[in-house]
């Protein structure tokens, strides 16, 4: 069950409880106390809103950055992570697989100032090896959302 | 002036059956702004994106001939598996079964391959709207057993015996049910089994809903015992992949009947075409999943839309198949064409008279839940402003 409220949640952050339960066929209190649990043992750990900045006066750049940290005794990937995502300019952090070890995005109002965070912040992390930006020229689709879909209904109005 | 009347040359047979009921409120609908329509018999999924990147590479690859007339040896080999996994049914794809140009072509075959002038074809309604005219068409005689919602929608055994007569050949089964969403199970099926046989029947079984049963796994009428050599069974890929314009289906059973069903089909149809037969071989091979996913979705709305409808005190029997509601909309004191077009004229939601689907449908309405479930949010909050204001109504004349 909790599958299945996490996958309507994941849809729609600000849906109530009760038409959850209704949609699950569950009991609006039941739905309440797992969603409670879930929030407590953060498998639930903050509903976003997904906004397309483009669309507002409000400027933001976002870049792609690869990492490579040289590992050392002592120091694993967390520890070099953590003084990455410390950074509020920092989105997101991901160990990968592959020919860079960190993956990190960036926001900034420009690309001016993502660069220089990446020149003075980040590229002068100890460890860090090397970085290589790259910056957003637009987004098309974000957490499974399609930012401007032309695909309409194209069902005829009323069929048998 | 020309002497030229062309109404003449048309069959009488043809003249004989009444244009669509939906046909008109279509116009009507068409030509209403700003409408939510929960009108619609198709699903609101568009085709998974891997069925239709698979036609496109077939198209880039060549695939652009006839096939075989019975369908792509393939596809056959894969629905034959495919209808032994899900339904327990084993066919050969050699002689067994035969690819149609949507289940709708498959009604049309098989009803033409075995209806003689005069036979007898019994339809239980309401119902999907093509049985009848198609069984005309082929000659036969309809016989009608209005299904009530008393009985879930299903038809009785004590309904079937009653409608037998010397000339009964035919018995057509759409479970799960459009307009309704009705199901049988296996016991429910088993009692109309024991008349089909004790009678000499075959069943014609549409069962194009099957992969939408909400509650418990759905049985193939052809799965009862010594149901196979006399069911046709009917399936498809519209609702259950979402593939409904690609026109693509099938029918499966006796080779004697498929043969002969076959034999028209190829001198009218030829083959069923090839980029929707690539298609369809590519749902199957990987699409099952999106089929699951889309059933969980039509689930939770089909929760939702009962519970609206029930809020706002409309009786409606729990429809556990296919993506309809089929509410009674008697306690607002209007008949379902009535209360189908003030409700479009007065809050511009759009949803079917049910006697657009024959008998039995009247006083009821079809509501589709292949839309979004903000969609039916916002029309059931409308509906409930009409239903309540039909309410106040109808206690303002009483008191009168």
């Amino acid at each position: 069950m909790r599958e299945k409220i996490l996958e309507i949640l994941r849809c729609n952050a600000r849906i109530s409880h009760e038409q959850i339960a209704t949609m699950l066929g569950m009991d609006p209190e039941e739905v309440t106390r797992e969603i409670k649990a879930m929030e407590d043992e953060k498998v639930i750990l903050k509903y976003n809103t997904l906004i397309n900045w483009e669309k507002t006066d409000v400027n933001v750049v976002t870049a792609m950055i690869d990492v490579k940290v040289i590992p050392q005794r002592d120091v694993g990937f967390d520890e070099v992570a953590e003084r990455i995502y410390r950074f509020p300019e920092v989105r997101s952090v991901s160990l990968m697989s592959g020919s860079y070890d960190l993956s990190v995005v960036v926001e900034g109002k420009t690309m001016k100032e993502v660069a220089l965070f990446v020149a003075e912040k980040l590229a002068t992390i100890e460890h860090v090896q090397s970085t290589m930006t790259h910056f957003v020229l637009k987004h098309y689709k974000q957490a499974g959302v399609i930012f401007e879909d032309k695909e309409e209904d194209r069902r005829q109005v009323v069929s048998p | 002036m020309s002497n030229f009347n062309a109404e003449r040359f048309i069959v009488s047979k043809l003249r004989s059956i009444p244009p669509s009921g939906i046909r008109k409120f279509f116009d009507l609908v068409a030509n209403t702004k700003g409408v939510i329509s929960l009108g619609v018999g198709e699903p609101d999924f568009v085709t998974p994106w891997h069925i239709r990147e698979a036609c496109v590479y077939s198209l880039e690859k060549g695939y652009t001939m006839y096939t075989s007339n019975w369908g792509m040896p393939e596809l056959r080999q894969a629905v034959a598996g495919y209808l032994e996994e899900r339904y327990g049914l084993s066919y050969s794809p050699e002689n067994q079964l035969v690819i149609t140009v949507g289940a709708s072509e498959a009604v049309d075959l098989a009803l033409r391959a075995v209806v003689n002038d005069g036979d007898e074809v019994i339809v239980p309604e309401p119902c999907y709207v093509s049985y009848k005219p198609c069984a005309v068409m082929a000659g036969g005689k309809v016989v009608s057993i209005p299904t009530k919602p008393e009985n879930d929608f299903q038809l009785t055994a004590e309904q079937l015996e009653a409608a037998i007569t010397e000339k009964s050949k035919v018995l057509v089964l759409c479970y799960p049910n459009n307009p309704t969403g009705a199901i049988m199970n296996r016991d429910e099926l088993s009692a109309i089994a024991r008349v089909v046989e004790k009678h000499d029947l075959l069943v014609i079984a549409d069962e194009i809903y099957s992969e939408l049963t909400y509650n418990g796994q759905h049985t193939s009428f052809a799965s009862l015992p010594g149901m196979k050599e006399r069911t046709i069974l009917i399936n498809g890929f519209s609702k259950s992949f979402a593939m409904t314009g690609w026109r693509i289906g099938f029918a499966a059973g006796h080779p004697d009947l498929i043969g002969a069903m076959v034999k028209i089909h190829q001198y009218t149809i030829l083959c069923t075409p090839v980029t929707a037969q690539m298609a369809a071989l590519e749902a199957l091979k990987n699409g099952l999943e999106h089929v699951y996913r889309m059933k969980e979705q039509y689930n939770q709305r089909r929760r939702l839309l009962i519970k609206r409808l029930n809020d706002m005190g409309l009786d409606c029997f729990e429809p556990k198949g296919a993506f309809y509601a089929f509410p009674s909309v008697k306690r607002t004191g209007l008949d379902a064409e009535t209360f189908c077009e003030e409700l479009l004229k007065e809050e511009k939601v759009a949803v079917v008279p049910g006697n657009a689907f024959g008998a039995g449908g009247e006083g009821h309405i079809r509501i589709s839940y292949a839309a979004s479930i903000n969609q039916i949010e916002e029309a059931m909050e409308r509906m409930e402003r009409f239903v309540a204001r039909r309410y106040r109504e109808l206690q303002v004349r009483a008191q009168a």
